[in-house]
């Protein structure tokens, strides 16, 4: 198990390297200059020179990569050429206002699709499959940004149910902070939760036509038990690893949701950095998002064998 | 039949018909049959026959598209039609079990073996207490031939072979003791030593506890075997029943008698003509698997061959036996080039082939493969006549017209002529593709044909003419033949030199008759005496022939 672990993170370190410099090569490909930007109309060819110099960009590209790639392993992504604070910290701050929208709306998500995916698939081609294949298939057809604007324009503008815009921390006003997240987790929840229904119907419609499904009910059992002791487990291996992909994309930026509700989160803060040619920032998220990446996979691989004795860690 | 009836019948199926309910399509029609309680009864036909539908309806268990449209199903005197959710799930289990064919897949692969076993009890005799169903399930587990019941328990069913994995489904289904076990195809999965073992398991519990059996096959010699009654479906309807012994002597129905011809019997020996070269020549041939290079460390392999020997003259064909497990496949991929191998040399016409090396690329155009599953060795996307075609890509001496010729030439040897070079392996039926799997491997006229269980897919008279069609082409093109079979029937057939295979290694080879008649490993016999032939008594009917009549019969334990 410990073997399997640490092979498995050594196995993401060339995945790492690789975006690292995947990362640093392609954000210098752009066009624009961080300096002409920050300095704007006031730029000479003596300041921006001098600020060049200051930050560092006067250095050849592998020089420039050699040093942030050597701070880097050290734990220090650098400061931000526009704010001036550290990367590590901000991206982390950032990161957890986000995660707890998704980890929220995932979680609700799979609660609900999980079920309603088995229950549309024990009932295939009845009422109640079609109307769950036909909400699963709308809600996943709605752009979220779409879907966002919606429910603003509802339980926000019409009904005034919830306030619009802005954010609060938990740590200033825990019930006004919730208050403020319900919209955005809404969101995510109603996409995913289509994808997610789509998925389970689809697996456990798999495992339904299998020989010990009918060997249940040939022993006498209840439909329920047959569903529920039988059918999930089996069902639920392919929807647990799309559960992680889901997972590991929204960690990775919610940038359209973020922007719609404007929750200062790790998909605003990208997108910003990227206006700004803030190269530190640009390169600390990314390189951060693709560990989140593979570290989600990481877990959910490690807790497959609990649905499937079949596959062990070893 | 209706004697049996008035005698108090356990089950009674009368004019019974199912469609699918979307179409209308009938797919049972008016079946009628008896099952006495301790009776042994079989039910043979080809698939589409309507046999495992006509039998799960009897629990209430076929697919929810079909329908029961007519017909009344009566068992213990009850009628099934009118019974609640409640009493049906009584039934089921408790007066009626099932034994179904694949064993890898009738076992919940993520339920431990013993809560699997146990919740049948739970819900049938509910008056039993944890440890009670414990000493239940521990005494049948041992009843079966489980070695270790207390460890069995607490395992999860990929931990067993095929045949554990179904010694363990007869365990939990006749822990309930059923007044009637339906057995669709039980032991089809399995190899012949494994498909004895556990028949008589079967049987033999079976007639402790007087429980009758509906068992399906498509296998006669096996229903001859054991049943007391056959009934003999076709498209739906019953063509014939009858008691076993006379039927197999005397079949009154066409459809009967062809099922019977169709057996596959032993022909005289075929001259080969001598030669100097061996076409195939298989020197101390060694194969591992596994041998993983993990990022850390280097995983030893197991080892699938241990040294095989083996050669192929040109004309022969050479028949390769055994389990499941014994190396029979992987020896055929070996020789084909399809797996590396880590040690000794086989040589093509006395060449040695090495892959890049002088001899490989005209052993590639020489030596071509049959399949066994037709329904996944034909890329769906190509047309019949593109999937023969494509083999000749690769001669550079031959023309467009010249290619096109040959294709058309080698379909209408398969006696797939005309329209179907056009059609896709879907609108194809699995003896017409298999026959497509045919025209390809030898549309390139190679000298080897090397064809892993060819005709194990397919149902009893296709397989007989498939097995003909084989025989003819290989007679007319003359190349030599690997063949890959557990069917020692269809060996018996079709083969001039027989190779029996155990755990990877060789353990007897000779000509057919030598090998079927005198064999000279244990193992052999063991094979050859796990299942009956069935041989021709010269009326159209077919009587049991044990191999050798000194292992054989053994009598089934009561």
């Amino acid at each position: 198990m410990l073997h399997f672990v640490f092979k498995r993170i050594a196995m993401a370190v060339p995945t790492l390297l690789i975006m690292a410099v995947t990362v640093f090569v392609l954000i210098r490909l752009i066009p624009g200059d961080p300096a002409a930007l920050m300095l704007g109309d006031l730029a000479t060819p003596a300041s921006l020179a001098d600020l060049h110099e200051r930050l560092g960009l006067d250095q050849s590209l592998p020089v420039q990569f050699g040093i942030w790639f050597g701070n880097m392993l050290h734990g220090d992504l650098g400061i931000s050429i526009t704010s001036n604070q550290p990367v590590l910290p901000l991206v982390l701050d950032r990161f957890w206002i986000s995660a707890r929208v998704v980890l929220i709306a995932v979680l609700l998500a799979s609660l609900f699709a999980v079920p309603a995916g088995m229950i549309a698939a024990w009932r295939q081609n009845t009422g109640t499959d079609l109307f769950l294949v036909g909400t699963a298939t709308l809600l996943y057809s709605i752009p979220t940004f779409w879907l966002g604007l919606l429910l603003l324009l509802f339980l926000g503008l019409q009904l005034n149910w919830l306030p619009v815009v802005g954010y609060v921390s938990f740590s200033e006003d825990p019930g006004a902070a919730l208050l403020y997240i319900v919209m955005p987790v809404m969101t995510l929840f109603l996409h995913e939760m289509g994808v997610l229904i789509r998925m389970s119907r689809a697996s456990t419609l798999e495992v339904l036509r299998l020989d010990y499904i009918t060997h249940a009910r040939a022993k006498g059992l209840s439909e329920s038990a047959v569903l529920w002791r039988h059918a999930f487990k089996n069902a639920f291996g392919p929807t647990w690893t799309l559960i992680g992909l889901v997972l590991g994309n929204l960690l990775g930026g919610i940038a359209v949701v973020e922007t719609v509700f404007t929750i200062p989160g790790l998909g605003r803060l990208l997108v910003d950095a990227i206006f700004a040619r803030d190269y530190p920032v640009i390169q600390g998220c990314l390189l951060f998002v693709a560990f989140v990446y593979v570290a989600v996979n990481l877990v959910v691989d490690l807790l497959y064998p609990l649905f499937d004795p079949r596959v062990t860690a070893e | 039949m209706t004697d049996i009836v008035s005698s108090g019948a356990l089950l009674d199926v009368e004019a019974l018909s199912l469609s699918v309910a979307a179409t209308g399509t009938e797919v049972v029609r008016g079946v009628s049959f008896a099952v006495a309680p301790g009776e042994i009864v079989g039910i043979v036909g080809e698939s589409g026959s309507g046999k495992t539908l006509a039998v799960r309806s009897i629990m209430a268990l076929q697919p929810p598209a079909i329908r029961r449209t007519a017909g009344t199903i009566r068992f213990e005197g009850r009628d099934l039609a009118g019974l609640s959710a409640k009493e049906l799930r009584d039934l089921r289990g408790g007066r009626i079990g099932m034994v179904f064919q694949e064993p890898m897949t009738s076992l919940n692969p993520s339920m431990t073996i013993g809560r699997q076993l146990e919740e049948g009890l739970a819900v049938h005799q509910r008056t039993l207490s944890a440890d009670g169903r414990r000493a239940l399930v521990l005494d049948m587990l041992r009843r079966v031939g489980i070695a270790d019941p207390d460890g069995a328990l607490a395992a999860y069913p990929h931990q067993f072979s095929g045949g554990m994995r179904q010694r363990i489904m007869l365990a939990s289904v006749m822990l309930l003791q059923p007044a009637l076990l339906i057995a669709d195809e039980p032991t089809t999965a399995l190899d012949a030593v494994v498909q004895r073992d556990v028949l008589e398991l079967m049987v033999g519990l079976t007639r402790a506890h007087g429980t009758a059996v509906l068992m399906i096959s498509h296998d006669l010699s096996m229903v001859a075997r054991y049943t007391d009654r056959i009934i003999v479906m076709r498209r739906g309807e019953i063509v014939e029943q009858g008691r076993s012994d006379e039927l197999l002597r005397a079949p009154q129905h066409p459809y009967t008698r062809a099922l019977l011809s169709a057996m596959p019997r032993r022909l005289p020996a075929r001259p080969i003509p001598p030669a100097a070269t061996p076409i195939i020549e298989v020197r101390d041939l060694v194969v591992e698997y596994g041998g993983r290079r993990g990022l850390f460390r280097k995983e030893a392999g197991k080892r699938a061959l241990h040294g095989l020997s083996l050669s192929i003259m040109p004309r022969e064909v050479v028949a390769l036996v055994g389990g499941s497990g014994s190396g029979k496949t992987t020896l055929g991929r070996a020789i084909a080039g399809l797996l590396p191998s880590s040690g000794g040399t086989i040589r093509y016409a006395g060449r040695p082939i090495g892959a890049g090396g002088p001899g490989w690329a005209v052993y590639r155009r020489n030596c071509q493969m049959v399949f066994q599953d037709p329904y996944s060795s034909l890329d769906p996307r190509m047309t019949i006549g593109a999937l023969v075609g494509e083999a000749l890509r690769t001669v550079p001496a031959m023309g467009r017209g010249e290619k096109a010729d040959r294709v058309a030439e080698v379909l209408s040897e398969v006696g797939l002529a005309g329209p179907f070079a056009d059609r896709y392996p879907h609108e194809l039926s699995g003896g017409q593709r298999q026959r497509v799997a045919i025209a390809r491997a030898v549309v390139r006229r190679p000298a080897f044909v090397i064809a892993d269980e060819p005709v194990s897919a397919l149902d009893v008279t296709v397989r007989a003419q498939v097995l003909e069609l084989f025989a003819d082409l290989q007679a007319r093109h003359g190349f030599s033949c690997l063949f890959i079979s557990h069917d020692l029937g269809v060996v018996e057939q079709i083969a001039d030199r027989v190779v029996v295979m155990q755990d990877g290694r060789i353990v007897e080879q000779g000509d057919r008759d030598t090998v079927f008649d005198h064999p000279s490993h244990a193992y052999t016999r063991r094979l050859l005496s796990a299942i009956p032939a069935l041989a021709p008594t010269g009326e159209g009917g077919v009587r049991l022939k044990w191999r050798f009549d000194d292992v054989a019969p053994e009598p089934v334990p009561s």
